[in-house]
């Protein structure tokens, strides 16, 4: 088991949601103040930082115009990571590629992060979420077809070291593709795919890279992994399907005492509960496919928040207690910790890398360390001893073969 | 009927001379009363756009472009050298697309509140972004009277919602970016010498009267009429004096 800090380096100092329609998008951004937005990228940096010195590893994200995460350029982050860390593994996760023009341009950036941090770059793809069609003003329809054609092409500006290929693809055109740096991996970087969907999970698994899914709760998680199961099985990549293939986030906080880990989860819900955004921009049309636009039209008379199903636990009032019931959040002491993890990965079948939202909205960062500690000392050693890297994913409650 | 490699659900009635009418990003619903009333004297032959109702949408299409060079096949399948056009909305730009491309096709050319232009400054839409605005304010721009675009989705059976939604997509697709136009096609609508008519519905917020007025510039034949009581969706909400208006143009 592999453990990761996250955050979201989010600008937490808005005023009164009431007093603006969305927290994306259109907010606009004399709200931000780039000497309080400094001090919190030095302080997000150093929990980073820290998350290493305790031994786990550390990840990151890329969203657009808001202020729920300002790392509109994630590499860029990643870049200053890659020189201000030395051992710790680097994930993004990850570059929005569907909504990117330039594919090869990404290939040169993760090239070149994984070269200025001696090869701890973990290069993650993701489908970028539905409000983020408008900023980039990419069209929410066909993003799955440019997704796989620009990761594909991606992957082979990376393992293509003999000069100039040319791709005449359906959405990229380049003529003369030829990356410097490579990378320095081999025989390219890990890549993992995020996808919160049963559907889009075969594909991640026929692909063999690393599924990652996000706050999708016990059924959600135990469905989405069986699909990479069966796409990584059905592409004839073997019946066993490695650990490490697997990845689960959550909200993560372990206190000294019950009480103080529940009240570090509280503050960790700022991540759900602060993500005001109307309807119009959380379902653009194409995004989540013509079944969703129909549950859409049906569901008519709802009004605010996301209620597609991809994303369907932001933006909504939710308790700690509930979002721990459905294993969108593990808090408490480092033993109640523990135990929900393991509880949780009985039910979903196992995975090999935790991401730990382990920092959002006003959690301040004299609380973030301590959690991270908590966590490193108390609750990973004992992850890593149940669960060893050398498992095979699928297996459930002391079943002898993975399950099919 | 399958053309171009593309299975298109193809709506006929009445009959006269040819009309070819393509309907607006809503999709086309033959009970619209209007439809009726320009059947009357007219053989009105009414595509639904790829991707739009019953029509397949093949990966490769993704502009109204597109579909203009599609239905110019269609016209050569159908037997019909030259036909009377009419769109609305979306449809006013592929009909603007396939006059550019084949005037000698097009008898005379009607368009209610088309899209397809850019002729305003970089800095402000022409046209608003309906996908960036809650659905009331969209209804507000389409409608003179808003109420007439209660949706009760009840009333709808899964398989008409389905076409609803599969439509809402497809129409962002063909529209998303260059948002509701094709740069070049003002470049090519000075060959579009056949007598037009613009019209629009005064209430239209979507489509102002000004980017009529400058769309109608861009062709050498062509004058602007008024449908009152009536916004974008002028063929719905006023099929009377929209039928009327398109008869008496043809027919003089």
């Amino acid at each position: 088991m592999k453990a990761w800090h996250f955050t979201e380096t989010a600008y937490p100092f808005l005023p009164p949601a009431d007093e603006y329609e969305s927290i994306r998008v259109n907010l606009p951004n004399r709200n931000y103040d780039p000497k309080k937005g400094a001090a919190l990228y030095d302080r997000y940096i150093k929990e980073w930082q820290i998350a290493e010195e305790e031994g786990v590893e550390i990840m990151l994200n890329e969203h657009h115009q808001t202020a729920t995460c300002v790392d509109p350029a994630a590499p860029l982050m990643l870049a200053a990571l890659a020189r201000v860390t030395s051992k710790a593994r680097l994930l993004i996760l990850g570059n929005p590629v569907a909504n990117r023009r330039q594919p090869v341009r990404v290939a040169e950036e993760m090239a070149m992060i994984d070269v200025l941090s001696h090869g701890r770059l973990e290069a993650g793809f993701v489908r970028g979420v539905p409000y983020e069609v408008l900023p980039a003003n990419s069209n929410p329809v066909r993003m799955s077809e440019r997704h796989w054609e620009s990761l594909d092409l991606i992957v082979k500006a990376w393992t293509s070291h003999d000069g100039p290929f040319s791709h005449e693809g359906r959405y990229f055109h380049y003529r003369a593709v030829n990356i410097w740096p490579r990378p320095w991996q081999q025989p390219h970087p890990p890549v993992w795919v995020s996808t919160t969907s049963a559907s889009g999970a075969a594909n991640v698994g026929a692909h063999g890279f690393v599924q990652a899914t996000f706050l999708t709760g016990y059924d959600g998680t135990k469905a989405v992994y069986e699909s990479y199961r069966r796409g990584w099985r059905e592409a004839g990549r073997g019946r066993d399907v490695p650990i490490d293939r697997l990845a689960y986030a959550a909200l993560v906080y372990v206190g000294d005492t019950e009480a103080k880990g529940i009240a570090g989860a509280e503050k960790l819900l700022w991540y759900l509960t602060a993500n005001k955004v109307p309807r119009h921009y959380a379902t653009p049309p194409g995004y989540a496919g013509v079944a969703a636009g129909v549950a859409m039209l049906k569901a008519a008379a709802v009004t605010g928040g996301s209620p597609i199903g991809e994303h369907a636990n932001f933006g909504r009032p939710i308790n700690v207690a509930e979002a721990m019931q459905r294993g969108l959040c593990f808090a408490g002491t480092p033993d109640q910790v523990h135990q929900q993890i393991k509880k949780f990965y009985d039910h979903v079948g196992g995975f090999g890398h935790l991401l730990i939202m382990g920092q959002a909205g006003f959690l301040e960062h004299d609380e973030t360390v301590v959690g991270i500690r908590n966590f490193a000392r108390e609750v990973y050693p004992r992850l890593k001893a149940d669960y060893p890297d050398a498992r095979l994913s699928g297996v459930f409650e002391g079943a002898a073969v993975p399950a099919q | 009927m399958t053309f171009a490699g593309i299975s298109v659900e193809l709506f006929e009635t009445g009959e006269g001379a040819p009309l070819l009418f393509l309907h607006s990003g809503q999709g086309f619903v033959p009970d619209h009363p209007y439809v009726g009333m320009l059947a009357k004297g007219r053989r009105v032959i009414a595509p639904s756009h790829p991707g739009f109702g019953k029509s397949a949408l093949p990966d490769w299409l993704d502009t109204c472009d597109d579909i203009a060079h599609v239905y110019l096949e269609l016209l050569d399948r159908l037997g019909l050298a030259r036909v009377d056009l009419v769109g609305c909305s979306i449809g006013g730009w592929i009909a603007a697309e396939m006059a550019s491309k084949a005037p000698e096709r097009v008898k005379k050319l009607v368009l209610l509140s088309p899209v397809g232009v850019k002729t305003g400054p970089a800095d402000r839409l022409d046209i608003p972004d309906i996908f960036a605005m809650p659905q009331e304010k969209v209804n507000q721009l389409l409608f003179h009277d808003p109420a007439k675009a209660a949706f009760d989705p009840t009333k709808f059976t899964d398989e008409q919602l389905t076409i609803i939604a599969r439509n809402r997509e497809s129409l962002a697709l063909l529209v998303w970016e260059p948002w509701m136009h094709n740069p070049k096609l003002r470049r090519r609508l000075h060959r579009v010498a056949c007598p037009t008519l613009f019209l629009r519905g005064e209430s239209d917020g979507l489509v102002t009267a000004d980017y009529v007025a400058r769309y109608a510039k861009l062709l050498p034949n062509a004058r602007i009429e008024t449908i009152p009581l009536a916004g974008h969706a002028a063929q719905v909400e006023a099929p009377a004096a929209f039928a009327a208006k398109v008869l008496a143009f043809l027919d003089a």
